[in-house]
């Protein structure tokens, strides 16, 4: 009986907390879309890897290396051709440099990956932690000599201004905004994760991909090279992952800081367990954890009423930097659910001896 | 299971020679190898920081610079040394785990965790008599380390997530902990910015020269301890077991739960007792958060030390002396102090690539790792372990 009596205010504060999601889900879409996008694109890193037989651990350090290549590549570009006029989505030539460059340095950590696991056959995860730590360091080093000439800023890309006449529609207005209304990298993102959701399940690159994952023995036998597409695949990764790190130092905000991944590429991995290695689900849950990611700075901006905001300030600030890494390990024991990876996921492949 | 690990074979008296002689002979190699490529960086930085001016002799003058401020002298010694207690700690922390076939990325956290448990009894204790605050502040520490690494233990125990991503996540989570706690209940009123209190009396006497706390002696301590119950106790050998072949121990008898739990909880501690140890002989009191890079150093120390205990405590005095002598080389020769990151990647990039060239090489190919390493990649889907 006085389990029931308790029920009823934590029942009230549930619904509390749900009407203050209604209420400011709208006015922070466009920024939870947007804390997504790195996540998200981490997230398809994992799974064209994954989806394939390759775990990449890597993608914290190969999203963080692809921030500092498009960061001061772009910066030296703009030393060379000049600042340029900004077009649409503020884009200019050294952002474009910049961009591509960072795509480049995260193929190619990628290609140092693919090589130390599918060549070398090192253990995945300790390839993967030798990449974090060796772009933590290199990046760091470099970023401390390069501080001395205190380089500042290539600009960022910007979002789409939608007419106000679009974003005004009841109902729906706002979901234009969520969704047109940001940067080129995270409105690519919402393409990538439909183009390949169709090409993983619908193509023959696809079907491919997932029966390397499963079976790269009788893929074998078919005649599919294993070797060849699983490096194919963890470089195509390396594509999503530099954009997820581009995303960072070069449409979020406009400079690189040494931490400034915080981990993302690891939540990243999360959200595509949770996904269950399918390129829409993982965007689901990428968006899920960055709900938690924004939800301290919304609650900053639009404080919540009643006893929920009395609950709220009671709380040290720091419950909600940790609510993404608690709602990560929540997930991963299985609350929401089961998972099951690529039954070939982590192992090494040796080809048997022709002749 | 993977399908690569093998029972090891059983070696001739001379092979062990060789064993030994390997083990002596990849690391050596490695961290020659790490310096070689280090000398790049170092060329590197100069040219930018000089526009172009080329000096030969820098990455002499740099690693001079750092060989001066870890091991010329009584004082540079005293300081590799304290800076070496900790990764020994925290390298046992991680050797332990790879043992049992889990992968301990989470020495930061429970370092974390080991500064909070310290510094919040040593507080409350810092007027009582040396021998009782020390002890139990040292305790405390120790016990918030191994709650958290067995925290990790349960949820893979239990729920099969996957310690590498966990002990990720519980580190970020440690950090707002410590946070919390440091600008809330052990914050000093009216402080201009969140701190603690000194510990006072809890601090670790020093025993050698102005500055060296007896957490150095704890580390070799622990190293020696870890080294007998690994391979004197039925624990131990239950732990190697289960790291070798899960299914053999299963069969024998074992239960892969009870001993996940426990490998990490003794990680955890050891990460626990590293915090404990740099808060109560080094800073004596802590801000919101813990500058260290031991998560990071502890790996590369387990595996240049190939995981065992007793090699872990000259790997740890290795990165010591670099983590000691970085301020000088910065100041010296102008070179960054995350230097020593670069070579500490590169000498794990050498320590497994270099296996492989050396096998091939000597035409046995097959599986490239140290055996340690062999079960640790694992599927990190939700799979609870049986039994």
């Amino acid at each position: 009986m006085d389990s029931v009596l308790y029920g009823i205010p934590v029942l009230g504060i549930l619904f509390q907390i749900g009407g203050y999601l209604v209420a400011v889900l709208p006015t922070a879409a466009p920024t939870i879309l947007a804390a997504a996008t790195p996540l998200g694109f981490g997230a398809l890193c994992g799974v064209v890897c994954e989806r394939s037989g390759v775990v990449n651990i890597g993608i914290e350090g190969t999203m963080l290396t692809a921030a500092f290549t498009g960061w001061i590549v772009a910066i030296a570009a703009v030393a060379v051709i000049g600042p340029g006029e900004p077009g649409p989505l503020g884009v200019t030539p050294a952002l474009i440099i910049g961009l591509v460059a960072a795509i480049l340095s995260a193929v190619g950590v990628s290609l140092l990956h693919a090589w130390l696991s599918i060549s070398l056959r090192v253990d995945q995860i300790i390839s993967g932690t030798i990449i974090n730590i060796a772009a933590i360091g290199i990046t760091g080093y470099l970023n401390n000599v390069i501080s001395a000439a205190s380089p500042t800023s290539a600009g960022q890309f910007s979002a789409i201004q939608l007419p106000t006449a679009v974003t005004d529609l009841p109902l729906v207005g706002w979901l234009f905004e969520t969704i047109l209304n940001q940067g080129p990298i995270t409105i690519s993102l919402l393409v990538c994760v439909v183009v390949l959701q169709v090409l993983l399940f619908r193509s023959r690159w696809g079907l491919r991909t997932r029966a390397v994952g499963e079976h790269p023995k009788a893929a074998e036998t078919v005649g599919i090279d294993v070797i060849r597409l699983r490096y194919r695949n963890v470089l195509i990764g390396g594509v999503f992952a530099g954009l997820g790190g581009a995303f960072l130092s070069m449409e979020l905000s406009n400079s690189f800081q040494s931490d400034g991944v915080a981990g993302r590429g690891f939540i990243a991995l999360a959200a595509m367990i949770v996904g269950r290695w399918t390129p829409v689900g993982a965007f689901g849950a990428a968006l899920f954890f960055s709900l938690f990611l924004t939800l301290g700075q919304t609650i900053n901006f639009l404080p919540p009423g009643g006893d929920l905001g009395v609950i709220v300030q009671a709380l040290p600030a720091q419950v909600f930097s940790a609510l993404p890494y608690i709602a990560t390990i929540v997930v991963l024991t299985g609350l929401i659910g089961r998972s099951i990876p690529p039954a070939a996921d982590g192992r090494p492949y040796e080809r048997e001896a022709t002749s | 299971m993977t399908s690569t690990s093998k029972m090891p074979r059983i070696r001739p008296g001379s092979d062990r020679i060789a064993a030994i002689r390997t083990a002596i002979v990849l690391p050596v190699v490695a961290v020659i190898l790490a310096i070689l490529i280090g000398s790049i960086f170092i060329y590197a930085a100069d040219l930018i920081a000089h526009k172009g001016a080329f000096d030969f002799g820098k990455p002499l003058t740099a690693y001079a610079a750092l060989v001066k401020g870890s091991l010329l002298g009584f004082d540079p010694i005293i300081d590799t040394l304290k800076q070496a207690a900790p990764l020994v700690l925290g390298g046992l922390a991680v050797a332990i785990g790879f043992k049992a076939g889990l992968f301990n990325i989470g020495v930061q956290g429970q370092f974390v965790m080991g500064v909070l448990g310290s510094v919040a009894v040593g507080v409350a204790l810092s007027k009582e008599p040396v021998w009782i605050a020390m002890p139990l502040a040292v305790l405390a520490g120790t016990l918030c380390g191994a709650a958290i690494g067995g925290l990790v233990g349960v949820l893979k125990a239990f729920s099969g997530a996957h310690e590498v991503v966990t002990t990720i996540m519980l580190n970020y989570i440690a950090g707002n902990i410590l946070a919390a706690f440091v600008s809330g209940p052990l914050r000093v009123p009216r402080a201009p910015a969140p701190i603690t209190y000194s510990v006072g009396n809890a601090s670790l006497p020093i025993f050698l020269g102005k500055t060296g706390h007896i957490g150095i002696l704890i580390a070799v301590v622990a190293a020696v301890v870890i080294w007998w119950i690994l391979y004197r106790t039925t624990l131990g050998f239950e732990i190697r077991t289960a790291g070798a072949n899960p299914e053999a121990a299963r069969y024998a008898g074992m239960r892969p739960r009870r001993i996940i739990i426990l490998t990490m909880a003794i990680a955890g501690g050891l990460g626990g007792l590293a915090g404990a140890g740099e808060l109560l002989g080094v800073t004596h009191s802590t801000q919101t958060s813990f500058a260290t890079s031991v998560g990071f150093d502890a790996i590369a120390v387990a595996l240049l030390a190939r995981s065992n205990p007793l090699a872990v405590i000259p790997a740890a005095f290795l990165f010591g002396a670099m983590r000691a002598g970085a301020g000088q080389m910065q100041i010296e020769a102008g070179t960054p102090r995350e230097l020593v990151d670069v070579l500490q990647a590169m000498i794990l990039l050498v320590l497994v690539i270099l296996p492989v060239f050396a096998r091939r090489l000597s035409g046995r190919g097959g599986q490239v790792v140290p055996d340690e390493a062999q079960t640790i990649t694992k599927s990190y889907g939700s799979e609870s372990v049986p039994g």
